[in-house]
């Protein structure tokens, strides 16, 4: 069989870009071990979950009922008993050396009043606000229940239950990995390429391969191919750390998750042609990518700053932002198990930026030098 | 027939330096062409005009009979063109990049073999080397093969010899006479007077003009005067004294010589002894037939390159 000279170039292009990638130490670690390093350090070590917190008991007179209330309370994973203090003063200095997060403080008595009100006090070191809250709603609730057991009440009291769905022991992997995979794949593809296309502006490359009869779309086509492919591996990588490490399930359909990532790795490597049909260097190139994109990426995404959070002009710019959608389907297709129906929106906005990049990428691309 | 190159009152504007302000020129096929001037005289954006690089601001050209701007296409697909700097990819191979240009262009490496051969059999042992471990003059032969490969018929060198070793620019020019031969056009620009005289024709390039287009003998014969080479001890004192005597004109060093163009009248003796009043030692000044850069001074005012 007989190659046509086009199909030919295609081919030979694609494989010099591989060339390129696998010959360079720092492009292969940005583009496949930064990915795991990343999703591991978001997942394990940047953390906002309630794990192992250290409460200080204070029970002047322990009884029957102050004991079964704590040792609910110290029975989860989420709170070990530090410390076994007897005094206010002591309470107070075990906070402010970090030896406990949280006291538990009885009231003398305790079993005495049950039908009374039973006092009973959360000392709480809010140093940390979201976590504070967090494990302070938890260690409540764990004691209602536990008062509701010793003591069913009288008369009828209502009582409110918080089921967490979908995330029940509130994991911040459940937000981070969508997240994650929102920045990983826009950086793969929208840095690398556009440094990759501007690379060849900046060593001369690209004044000989114009001077050629090989189409310059045809080129571009032949150096994004790798980067699409080492982005599928990434999604797998991703995916499969994902599940099987940080026990992030997929709840919904993996063939459209797998199907709205390939349309964002599309869309992020539209950008990365859009930005090297405008910068003229890799340095411009990687501040434009990094920090106009990357940035709002992080920022407006929702990775950290929850959008309902945000001011109208910051969540009508955070609609501009491929991430954010991305992201949105991900955490509903992933972590909701929501049907494809329910992202029918963030795929419309991923596929109408990724036209319009296509067109004005095409539009920009110069067939000359200046 | 019409010329390999027709050029007519080609103009491109740009900012400070670069700038074309109308050439006019034909290039005859299988003439090898010199483009003679300072840096920042256009002879690179000429290159560029005429590789379909860069749009014109006006006139107009034609590179085998196709216009510039509208058969682009067709011309990219018929010319060899090698930038001034070295423009192949360093991470790839001597051999990875040559067949990735044959490839570009649609043919075999195989089959335009005995094209190149002259050039390429000298980085063959080092085929498996990446181009970034070349030298200065492998990597210029490199770059020449990649542009020969697709068998252009007219070839733009802009400035193949610069910073290489003497005998790696006689090679190439020696490949530019064999090229010559098999009927290609070659249009290349040099820094060097002695790599001028290996022309057909030269133009001599300022400020996007050209000053003069003749054969070397012609613009010697045309713009040569009395020249004159001097030497002493202390050369660059030598300069200053030259420069400041009544009777020298214009005084430039030219690698362990000063050429002096004398004011009418003047005699090498007398101007020896008077340099010897002035301290120097040694002084020895001789006639000598004047150069292409001697010619490019007396038009330019100026050297076309720095010394």
């Amino acid at each position: 069989m007989k190659n046509s000279p086009a199909l030919a170039t295609f081919i030979a292009f694609a494989r010099k870009e591989f060339h390129h990638i696998f010959r360079d130490r720092r492009t292969i670690m940005i583009l496949l071990v930064m990915p795991v390093l990343q999703i591991i350090l978001f997942g394990f070590a940047i953390t906002t979950e309630v794990r192992h917190v250290k409460v200080g008991l204070l029970d002047p007179l322990p009884d029957q009922a102050t004991r079964r209330v704590a040792d609910r309370l110290l029975a989860s994973d989420y709170f070990d008993l530090a410390r076994v203090l007897h005094t206010p003063d002591a309470v107070e200095q075990a906070l402010r050396r970090g030896e406990i997060d949280l006291a538990l403080i009885f009231e003398p008595h305790f079993h005495r009043h049950l039908h009374g009100p039973a006092r009973l006090q959360l000392v709480v070191d809010a140093s940390d606000p979201n976590t504070s809250a967090l494990f302070t709603a938890y260690a409540r609730r764990v004691i209602t229940d536990a008062a509701l057991e010793i003591a069913p009440p009288v008369a009828p009291v209502i009582t409110t239950e918080t089921r967490l769905l979908h995330n029940p022991a509130a994991r911040a992997a459940y937000n981070f990995v969508p997240g994650v995979m929102g920045l990983i794949l826009m950086l793969i593809c929208a840095m690398m390429t556009s440094i990759s296309i501007v690379r060849e502006k900046e060593t001369g490359t690209m004044e000989i391969i114009l001077v050629s009869p090989a189409r310059p779309l045809m080129i571009i086509a032949a150096k994004i191919l790798p980067y699409l492919l080492l982005s599928c591996v990434n999604l797998a990588t991703i995916l499969l750390l994902a599940v099987h490490v940080l026990g992030v399930p997929v709840a919904g359909s993996l063939f459209w998750l797998v199907a709205v990532s390939l349309l964002f790795i599309i869309v992020s490597l539209a950008i990365g042609i859009f930005v090297s049909t405008l910068a003229r260097n890799q340095v411009t190139a990687m501040l434009v990518s990094g920090m106009v994109l990357m940035m709002p990426v992080v920022l407006l995404s929702g990775l950290i700053f929850p959008i309902e959070g945000m001011p109208a002009f910051l969540r009508w710019l955070s609609a501009l932002i491929p991430a954010r959608w991305y992201i949105s389907a991900v955490k509903r297709l992933m972590i909701e198990g929501a049907p494809v129906a329910f992202i029918a929106r963030e795929a419309l906005a991923l596929a109408c930026t990724g036209a319009v990049l296509v067109l004005l990428s095409v539009k920009n691309f110069k067939n000359r030098l200046a | 027939m019409t010329a390999a190159i027709e050029i007519d009152a080609l103009a491109k504007h740009f900012g400070a330096t670069g700038a074309l302000n109308g050439v006019t020129v034909n290039v005859e096929r299988g003439e090898i062409f010199g483009l003679i001037g300072p840096d920042g005289s256009g002879k690179s954006t000429l290159f560029r005009l005429l590789v379909t690089l860069l749009l014109p601001d006006g006139g107009r050209a034609t590179v085998e009979g196709l216009d510039i701007v509208k058969d682009f296409l067709k011309i990219r697909a018929r010319v060899g063109y090698m930038p001034g700097r070295f423009s192949l990819y360093p991470d790839l191979t001597v051999e990875e990049n040559l067949h990735l240009f044959a490839t570009l262009f649609g043919v075999r490496v195989e089959d335009n073999r005995p094209l190149i051969q002259r050039v390429y059999s000298h980085i063959e042992p080092f085929r498996r080397r990446r181009a970034s471990a070349l030298s200065g003059g492998m990597k210029q032969k490199l770059a020449l093969s990649c542009a020969l490969i697709h068998r252009p018929s007219v070839l733009f060198l802009d400035e193949p010899t610069t910073g290489i070793d003497p005998v790696s620019r006689a090679e190439l020019w020696e490949t530019l006479a064999d090229l010559k031969r098999q009927g290609v056009t070659v249009m290349v620009s040099t820094p060097y007077m002695d790599e001028a005289r290996l022309c057909d024709r030269v133009a001599l390039m300022q400020s996007g003009r050209f000053l003069d287009v003749a054969s070397p003998p012609e613009i010697v014969a045309r713009h040569g005067t009395t020249t004159w080479a001097a030497r002493a001890e202390r050369m660059s004192k030598l300069l200053t004294d030259l420069r400041a005597h009544p009777t020298v004109e214009t005084c430039y060093a030219f690698g362990d010589r000063h050429h002096v163009t004398p004011r009418p009248g003047a005699s090498p003796l007398l101007l020896r002894a008077a340099m010897e009043t002035l301290g120097h030692r040694q002084v020895e000044i001789s006639e000598i037939l004047p150069g292409i850069e001697d010619c490019f001074i007396r038009i330019a005012g100026q050297p076309p390159r720095e010394p």
